[in-house]
């Protein structure tokens, strides 16, 4: 049983709240600063792609997760960085000038997109997100001058003062660097005024008003603080991929994050990455899944929407807090042995309110 | 003492409902002003209309606030708190899935002094601002016995805590006014004696004015300085609890008039001891 | 001139197949307030069903109409049953996410299918490719058929929620469930009838479909135009529904003649924006407020 004895107030601001969770998140750092030597080149490169779908995953879920906004349109944001970073990048623009735009240029489109925020909810929401969506991937498509068209985009690789990041080592480290960053930031926010204000909004908006929250600029606050997280984690991808077509960034990659969310762990940091992890090694687990199954079933072309099918309304069905939501659990029960109980986490029976109406 | 709050001649309209009348009061700066009525009689409305909730179909709100008066129905909702304006809700209004300590903190919102950026960098200001936050939370809730209660989530506690909670969260903001809803609607004897106490603490020690709803007669009697009635929208009576309590209108409006109460009487096997008739001192609504 | 009213009815009959989608989502809307992804999918099944049962049992047309449109009725009812059920009462996010994945199932499925899932097939319907010329317009029985058959539908389920008590219950149970549980309302009962009606409408929306589309594995794409037909319309209204669908495929079609490449694919969005900042309820929304 681990009790955390506090003595001074500094201990619940703290990021890391006791030593134990320093130790391992430190150790965390440190096996991931050395994967390159230890790692082959492919799983390196999916370890990239992990940080990199994490960054976003981080986005969505400070916007989904902690503002209670809801996106069905996030790619299009991931789009706006990747394409922005490529143009930059292509024009000869050092790195972090490059990535800064993008950053920016997907906050402003973030921003115009959280102002139907202020005026709908819920599903409605959803519908104009994803209604954003389409238009800008279409808007990518047709934009042929800057962006190529259907035909994609070739991107250079990142340079920082004339350096050239082109090995997969220079450019993991980057990535790790950038996720760094963006994870501090992120739980700098959350335990600070402007974090509280989110999760104010998402639980009431009535009361978050009364209390001084100006609805309005932190909707489009945290709008506009996903969407440039999406459009860094689309700058690092257009590099990664050295080559972005617009569908690349169609609804199924929105829903892709959506998913990687939801099976996180909706409303909490971990679940970003544990979802990313997720997304990432799903198909890699497919592929060697097919190995063992009859033919007729392994090849068949719809096996992977199958599978992720079943995989999100299990999760939905039975762990709805998500793969971090499962750690709980577990880390309670080691915690807590031999007095765990098995109603600890049990679900209240929940019926089903007016969501028009809350 | 000088007015806090003054309401003019406000009015509001639903659709084809005309929800507030007219209804003009004045809160005098330190006082307990009580709405009292019938439900349904427009009193959260006033609430609504004070918190900007809703807008007046006419009339107008003037609060006195350190800097002089200004016309709060020119104000957006998200301003009132910031001019030192608290409330709590009917139906309890909280965080669910935040600690009664993030509750707390986020009442403290209009005390932050830091932007974004440095929020984003946590920077030593920061850090400091979210301190004395912290010293601040822990006297309310030093002063509302919630020490039990500081890192459950909300969603878990019982109705009478959460009130407790609504209240912390609303002194948190260190207001000059605060609106309270029904404080203790829900709450046994018990509790609701707590609750006079700390109406009384809060407006003697801390010197906040108190204007709320309430429709317990004995602790409205207990606490209030002026008592103000409404019924369908409208004000009937201004005065001490006592004088309220026995104007024949708001007794009328509350147990109907004589000839109403007639035709419910059944008859009654006479005691012996004398008639069973009410003195004039008014229970009001019954619990 | 002729061009403007040729493209308005395909228009109006393409809008048609948006509208009875979208009548599927307000159904399940209106009983659950659930917002269901699936339905595309759903339309997809049922469209292969039709041609599994006029192909493959040899069924005549009309027989397989309805076995089709039953079969899909009670698959709805399972799956209500199996996977929806527990989960009511959880937030809108989850059920919405959980939909999602049941469309991806659905789908994958009928891909999965030897031969069948990856091919293009044709539904032999008995007006298949019949034309009526009237008034110098070319007009496809197909797309008649689907604008009669809408309207129908329309009716009998606009009849069902204003008039009968079943309808009535369905709108209490999507409000507070748990007031309706109280009243006696056999709530779970009519989850699963909402669904499998859902599901019936979806149905014949793909065997509707089928004939101008063919029946393919993507068919159920068009799932994701008939959202912003229900926003237009207002999301808990039925009429809304089909009216949302039809301006949706008339300005759809209309764009596409007059307007640059491009532009037919995102009027439906464009729509839907103009619409939520204009009247974020819909045509035939209501608008509720929370009172405090």
């Amino acid at each position: 049983m681990r009790f955390i004895f506090k003595t001074d107030y500094d201990q619940d601001i703290r990021l890391a709240k006791h030593e134990g969770a320093r130790f391992w998140y430190s150790a965390l750092v440190i096996a991931l600063l050395l994967a390159p030597w230890v790692l082959p080149e492919y799983w390196l490169a999916q370890l990239t792609f992990v940080l990199i779908y994490s960054i976003a995953g981080l986005g969505l879920m400070l916007l989904a997760g902690f503002t209670g906004l809801f996106s069905l349109g996030h790619a299009a944001f991931l789009g706006v960085g990747a394409y922005t970073e490529a143009v930059l990048t292509n024009a000869g623009i050092p790195f972090p000038i490059a990535i800064v735009g993008a950053a920016g240029l997907s906050a402003a489109v973030g921003w115009v997109v959280g102002l139907p925020a202020l005026r709908v909810r819920g599903i409605y929401l959803g519908m104009a997100t994803l209604a954003f969506g389409f238009i800008v991937e279409e808007g990518l498509a047709r934009w042929e001058s800057v962006t190529g068209g259907n035909s994609g985009l070739q991107v250079k690789p990142p340079s920082v003062s004339g350096w050239a990041l082109s090995t997969a080592t220079e450019f993991y480290a980057l990535c790790l660097l950038i996720t760094i960053l963006a994870t501090l930031g992120i739980l700098n926010l959350l335990r600070s005024p402007t974090g509280r204000a989110f999760v104010a909004i998402r639980d009431s908006e009535v009361s978050a008003q009364s209390m001084g929250i100006h609805l309005a600029h932190y909707k489009t606050l945290s709008f506009a603080l996903s969407a440039a997280l999406a459009g860094i984690a689309g700058a690092l991808y257009a590099h990664k991929l050295q080559f972005i077509s617009p569908d690349q960034f169609s609804i199924l990659q929105s829903i892709d994050l959506l998913l990687m969310i939801v099976i996180g762990g909706l409303g909490s940091v971990h679940g970003a990455f544990l979802g990313a992890t997720f997304l990432i090694a799903m198909p890699q687990a497919i592929a060697i899944l097919k190995d063992y199954l009859p033919a007729s079933i392994g090849q068949a072309p719809g096996l992977q929407s199958v599978i992720y099918g079943a995989v999100l309304v299990s999760f939905v069905l039975f762990e709805p807090m998500g793969l971090h939501g499962r750690w709980l659990k577990v880390r309670t029960y080691l915690q807590s042995f031999p007095f765990y109980r098995k109603g600890m986490f049990k679900r209240q029976k929940s019926f089903q309110k007016s969501d028009r109406l809350r | 003492m000088s007015a806090i709050l003054s309401a003019q001649k406000l009015s509001v309209r639903f659709g084809g409902v005309l929800a507030v009348k007219d209804v003009s009061f004045e809160v005098q700066a330190g006082e307990v002003f009580t709405l009292i009525g019938p439900n349904g009689a427009g009193k959260t409305t006033v609430f609504n209309l004070i918190s900007r909730i809703y807008n007046p179909s006419s009339g107008t709100i003037d609060y006195t606030g350190p800097t002089g008066t200004l016309r709060l129905t020119d104000h957006a909702a998200h301003e009132v708190a910031a001019l030192g304006i608290a409330r709590t809700f009917q139906n309890i209004e909280l965080f669910e899935f935040a600690t009664v300590l993030q509750n707390l903190l986020i009442g403290r919102h209009t005390q932050r002094r830091s932007n974004l950026w440095e929020d984003l960098f946590f920077t030593g200001r920061v850090r400091t601002a979210e301190l004395e936050a912290r010293e601040k939370v822990e006297e309310v809730i030093e002063f509302l016995e919630l020490q039990h209660y500081r890192d459950t989530l909300v969603a878990g506690l019982p109705y009478g805590v959460r009130k407790v909670v609504e209240m912390a969260r609303a002194l948190c903001a260190q207001p000059r006014l605060i609106l309270l809803d029904e404080p203790s609607s829900g709450l046994n004897v018990e509790e609701t004696d707590d609750m006079a106490f700390w109406i009384q603490d809060i407006c003697q020690e801390l010197g906040v004015t108190i204007l709320m709803v309430e429709h317990d007669m004995s602790l409205v009697s207990k606490v209030s300085d002026r008592v103000l009635a409404m019924n369908q929208g409208e004000v009937l009576a201004l005065g001490t609890s006592r004088e309220v309590q026995n104007d024949p209108g708001v007794i009328e409006a509350y147990l109907g008039s004589v000839s109403d109460v007639a035709s419910l009487r059944r008859p009654v096997a006479l005691t012996g001891t004398g008639t069973g008739a009410g003195t004039g001192t008014g229970t009001g609504a019954s619990r | 001139m002729i061009q403007f009213f040729q493209m308005t009815l395909s228009g109006i009959s393409q809008g048609c197949i948006y509208g009875l989608i979208a009548l599927g989502f307000v159904l399940i809307y209106k009983a659950t307030e659930t917002v269901s992804f699936a339905q595309g999918d759903l339309m997809m099944m049922g469209a292969f069903g039709g041609l599994a049962a006029m192909t493959w049992l040899g069924f005549p047309y009309w027989l397989a109409i309805l076995s089709t449109v039953a079969a899909m009725g009670l698959f709805g009812m399972l799956l209500e049953r199996l996977v929806i059920r527990p989960i009511l009462g959880q937030p809108a996010f989850s059920v919405v996410m959980l939909t999602i994945g049941i469309g991806y199932v659905v789908r994958g499925l009928i891909t999965m299918l030897p031969n069948i899932g990856t091919e293009t097939h044709v539904l032999p319907v008995p007006y298949k490719d019949e034309i009526w010329k009237m008034a110098g317009l070319v007009i496809n029985v197909e797309q008649v058929s689907v604008i009669g058959a809408t309207a129908i539908l329309c009716l009998l389920l606009f009849a069902l929620f204003r008039y009968s008590k079943l309808g009535v219950a369905m709108q209490a149970a999507s409000q507070n469930q748990l007031a309706a549980y109280y009243m006696g309302i056999p709530v779970r009962r009519l989850n699963g009838i909402a669904w499998g009606l859902a599901a019936a409408v979806a149905a014949i929306a793909g065997l509707l479909l089928a004939p101008i589309t063919f029946v393919h594995a993507n068919m159920g794409l068009i799932g994701l135009k008939a959202f912003p037909a229900a926003v237009v319309g207002g999301f808990g209204s039925l009429p809304g529904a089909i009216v949302g669908g039809l301006a949706i495929g008339i300005i759809e079609s209309l764009s596409g003649f007059y307007l640059p490449d491009g532009f037919k694919d995102i009027a439906a969005y464009v729509v839907v924006l103009l619409m939520l900042v204009v009247k974020p309820n819909g045509l035939f929304g209501e608008q509720l407020r929370k009172k405090v």
